[in-house]
């Protein structure tokens, strides 16, 4: 399974013909003042990836890493800066360029993190997951509709299904409103689900539960997730595929048990290695070595953004940002640790 | 004060706990019951509705054209004429009345026209963002620093005398205010993620705008129509008082102005003014009341530590800057 | 005072909440305590108790909270009674706090440095002396000593959490509680503020009280592991032996709600249901509802502490 991200003139062979999404050098810049629009925040920075249908594309960073910016892009919410998003083969920057058209929001959905705000404290249950279902014309009755809710209220897991239609989001517990947001998602029947962190702010013994249905729900519906993170641990438990992103960038991705067992770019492996495991204890965790903090994002400087904290930085990481390169079948990363410098340009397109 | 209370009853620990959940039973009946369990609230609606019902009422109570001349002027108080007569021989309490109707009116009319006008771009500019808010944001800031007294008395000055006018007037320039502070709070609420929802949903952005953030606002919005409606009344009676209005129909703000006209200081006739004055201020008081009820209504925290403060005073505990320890007598 | 002595006791423990629907049993029968120079973890989800714990302990709980019943003794002297002017002379002096969210402790319109001074200052530190300890506590959190004209937005989440600490360690107190100080952090920063706790403690000697609801972060860093739920202890032991033989069903199925990075990749299931409500708490054990293992007597009789090993007490019918 080939994912390496194609650099423009490339063509990538994929497993099953044209992914269901594919992300070619999204970037988005934050102009830093409304009205002198000279310096910019690199928010997203030339990332590349690929979903395919029914797959869990684990996104893992930390805070300032892009990885909810990238979210919202690809949900429509904001406008790119540049690139390209490909969903079901067409570029969805150019055939909807205004706004995202009713056919892209019904095969696109998302959920959000914080399960409080993601509900109008004003309307019912029921009003909430009876919404998209009228947007998008996918009842012919009003027996239908209340039917339709309370099914999909069922498959969450949300029983007796008509008394908690008709309770406030303040009546329910956390984990009931994620699991709120998941059937409002589902009812519309997507093919993807973006999710932007749907568990960090969960209690958590709840956790589990909430992912445990999204893997049911990707094997019995066949939908596939774009799963945002910083928690390296539920990114494995859930995920097909992984990529990290720092300060913008992507800078490794491929299979999960690969990555997690061999980890390649120094930044992953500080990420690794800083994650609290009982199993090892505080001293007895390999030190990387790694101080120091993220860097500015505003007109930032050329070349790895993690140059300055790397352990193993050269002089080529501080004037050329690496392209990919494959670490093996199914694993790249942007270092220049790999593969000679020369191969990397050459293979470069400015 | 005793921050910490050894209670000599060994039931008192309960026995608090059992008066706080009596005091506090009317918070669980619902929005009017707690509205009138508000001292202020009360007040304030009471003083509306008497104002009001004399408003409505106005033919039964004092019946007859108030502009009429019916005795002396300047007569103090007396049986016949409650509030005595004017400079020009009119019954105050007459103009007092049929005044209301005037004032009210605008009030409340001015009220609900720039609350709606500000809510429409108000809401517009905060939702949209962008160039769009730009200008309109330009648009409502001349409306803002315009002086409005002079504004008022220029237009005043151009446009035939009359109600409508006045009407238009204020609302021309009262409705930048909240345009501001709606734009403000819609600017906040669109950053909460159950408008980012609607928006994957498919949601169209008018039903977005009223639907889903609107409802958000609602105590806002309510808060900002009795603010407005304080504003009007004051500026109606403030222009009448400078003659800027038709001074020949009864009102408060008319009755203020022959009374200087008459210089009814000098002439030591104080019932042709305090009454009028009295009245508009009683009017924007218990407007000013009914906001604060509202706020405290709205805003559980609020609510709480206060209603936790007077129950913990009942029992001579204080709450200083340490937590009270309220324990039954050690064993 | 005997080295055995604890430095912290806390003995039968509780705190209500007055709210409209009734009050709230936030803390219900609470004991434990902690020795000098040790770590003591408190670990349990939203609604345990936990923070209220935390704040019981400086008297800092805000109305509608009451302490209704129990002691809390520091060095045998009980906190629960002391006026305000004995008050003022332990809180910091003797027991200071780390809050979760640096940007909500900090004053955002002070310099940091300023923020350090008063804390010192107003407990009658003199100027010189304040400057001196200042740039040394920066130091030794590990910020430039430089930095200290900062204002907090100017520094990042790690530096703010250190400079936080700083303050609570500005008067030297023999212990400190730390309320979640990581939970708002970045998982790299949150490993380097954890050691840098560590090496703090070496230093200067200071107990923990870490409060926290990531077990796994407990296991690593104290010696003692206490599990709260509903408003109630449900399992102490030392952390290694409770990470080894967990007994409780609440403290086997936390564990059961942390998927790992490394080793063999299982189905977790976590805990069903959601925390009760704590007006009208579940009668008997409050997690008998959830619990995988209830038995009849769960649903009718409070379980008793019980000691289940040295040094290692359950509170359940099982045992």
């Amino acid at each position: 399974m080939s994912q390496t991200p194609i650099p423009a003139t490339q063509t990538t062979p994929e497993r099953t013909g044209t992914p269901l999404l594919d992300v070619r050098h999204l970037t988005k810049h934050f102009p830093v003042s409304a009205i002198v629009r000279t310096r910019q925040v690199h928010a997203v920075e030339d990332v590349s990836f690929t979903v395919e249908s029914g797959q869990v594309v684990a996104l893992v960073g930390e805070s300032g890493s892009g990885k909810s910016t990238t979210i919202r892009l690809i949900a429509r919410l904001i406008p790119a800066t540049g690139g390209e998003i490909f969903f079901h083969g067409r570029d969805v920057l150019i055939t909807e360029q205004k706004q995202a058209s009713l056919a892209y929001r019904r095969q696109v959905q998302m959920i959000f993190q914080d399960p409080f705000s993601s509900l109008n404290a004003v309307y019912t249950i029921e009003h909430h997951i009876a919404r998209p279902l009228i947007i998008h014309k996918l009842t012919h009755s009003r027996q239908h509709l209340q039917q339709r809710v309370y099914e999909l209220l069922s498959v969450v897991g949300l029983d007796p299904a008509p008394e908690i239609a008709s309770r406030y989001p303040h009546q329910l517990s956390g984990g009931q409103r994620q699991r709120v947001a998941i059937a409002r998602a589902l009812a519309v029947d997507p093919k993807l689900i973006l999710a932007d962190e749907p568990i960090s702010m969960l209690d958590v013994s709840i956790r589990m539960g909430i992912l445990n249905l999204i893997e049911q729900l990707k094997e019995e519906h066949g939908i596939a997730y774009l799963y945002i993170t910083h928690d390296l641990a539920s990114a494995r438990y859930i995920g097909d595929k992984i990529m990290v992103m720092y300060a913008g960038h992507m800078v490794e991705g491929g299979d999960c048990e690969e990555i997690m067992g061999n980890p390649a770019h120094p930044y992953t492996q500080l990420l690794l290695s800083a994650v609290p495991d009982p199993h090892a204890g505080l001293h007895t965790q390999k030190e990387i070595g790694a101080r120091g903090e993220v860097p500015s994002l505003i007109d930032p400087l050329p070349g790895c953004l993690f140059a300055a904290r790397c352990p193993k930085a050269m002089d080529i990481c501080r004037q050329v940002m690496p392209g990919p390169t494959d670490v093996k079948p199914g694993h790249w990363v942007r270092c220049h640790l790999f593969g000679p410098g020369s191969k990397i340009l050459s293979k470069e397109v400015v | 004060m005793n921050v910490n209370a050894r209670l000599a009853s060994s039931e008192t620990a309960e026995g608090l706990k059992a008066a706080w959940r009596e005091k506090i039973y009317s918070t669980q009946l619902g929005f009017f019951r707690r509205l009138f369990s508000q001292p202020k609230a009360v007040f304030g609606i009471l003083i509306l509705l008497i104002f009001l019902l004399m408003a409505v009422f106005a033919p039964l109570i004092a019946p007859g054209d108030p502009t009429r001349f019916v005795a002396r002027p300047h007569q103090p108080p007396s049986v016949e004429h409650w509030l005595g007569t004017t400079g020009q021989g009119q019954d105050v309490f007459h103009q007092l009345v049929w005044g209301s109707r005037v004032s009210l009116f605008i009030g409340f009319t001015v009220g609900l026209l720039t609350t709606l006008i500000g809510l429409v771009i108000g809401m517009t500019a905060g939702y949209l963002g962008g160039i769009a808010d730009g200008l309109i944001n330009m648009f409502t800031n001349v409306f803002l620093i315009l002086p409005a007294v002079p504004l008022l008395i220029i237009l005043s000055s151009f446009l035939p005398p009359g109600t409508i006018t006045v009407i238009f007037v204020l609302t021309v320039t009262g409705w930048a205010w909240s345009a501001r502070v709606f734009r403000s709070q819609t600017l906040s609420l669109r950053c909460k993620d159950f408008v980012s929802a609607a928006e994957v949903s498919g949601e169209r952005t008018p039903y977005i705008i009223f639907v889903e953030i609107l409802p958000n606002m609602m105590s806002l919005v309510v808060s900002s129509f009795f603010g407005n409606v304080i504003y009007a009344i004051l500026a109606d009676a403030g222009l009448a008082f400078l003659g800027f209005e038709d001074v020949n129909t009864a009102s408060w703000g008319s009755m203020l102005f022959w009374a200087q006209n008459n210089s009814a200081l000098l002439q030591e006739a104080w019932w042709t003014f305090v009454p009028p004055g009295l009245c508009i201020a009683l009017v924007a008081f218990a407007t000013t009341m009914m906001i604060y009820a509202m706020d405290e209504i709205t805003n559980p925290r609020l609510r709480s530590e206060k209603e936790t403060m007077s129950v913990l005073k009942q029992y001579h505990v204080a709450a200083q800057r340490a937590t009270p320890v309220v324990r039954k007598n050690a064993a | 005072m005997p080295p055995d002595q604890p430095l912290l006791d806390i003995r039968n423990l509780k705190v209500e909440y007055l709210t409209p629907r009734g009050p709230v049993r936030a803390v219900d029968d609470v004991s434990f305590a902690l020795r000098p120079g040790e770590v003591v973890g408190l670990a349990g989800e939203s609604g345990s108790g936990k923070s209220t714990i935390a704040h019981a302990i400086l008297r800092i709980l805000r109305p509608p909270a009451l302490i209704t019943a129990g002691q809390v003794l520091f060095n045998g002297q009980d906190v629960l009674e002391m006026n305000m002017a004995q008050l003022e002379q332990f809180r910091w002096r003797e027991v200071s706090i780390v809050f979760q969210s640096a940007m909500n402790a900090l004053n955002p319109v002070m310099r940091i440095r300023d923020q350090l001074l008063d804390v010192m200052q107003h407990h009658g530190i003199s100027t010189a002396e304040a400057h001196q300890r200042a740039i040394r506590l920066f130091d030794l959190v590990g910020i430039d000593p430089q930095r200290l004209d900062a204002y907090p937005h100017q520094l990042s989440g790690g530096m703010r959490q250190r400079a936080v600490i700083a303050i609570a360690l500005a008067l030297d107190p023999p212990m400190l509680i730390m309320d979640e100080p990581t939970t708002a952090l970045d998982v790299v920063v949150q490993k380097d503020i954890l050691q840098q706790i560590a090496s703090l403690r070496e230093n200067l000697g200071f107990s923990i009280l870490f409060i926290t609801h990531d077990l796994s972060l407990l296991v690593e860093f104290s010696n003692h592991i206490a599990i709260m739920y509903a408003g109630e202890i449900v399992e102490k032991a030392p952390a290694r032996e409770l990470f080894d033989r967990p007994r409780h069903p609440y403290t086997l199925g936390l564990m059961n709600s942390f998927p790992s990075i490394s080793g063999e990749k299982k189905k977790l299931t976590g805990i069903p249901g959601a925390p009760p409500d704590l007006v009208i708490p579940p009668t008997g054990c409050r997690f008998h509802p959830r619990c995988p293992q209830v038995m009849p007597i769960c649903a009718e009789v409070l379980p008793v502490t019980k000691p289940f090993s040295a040094d290692h007490t359950v509170a359940c019918h099982l045992y």
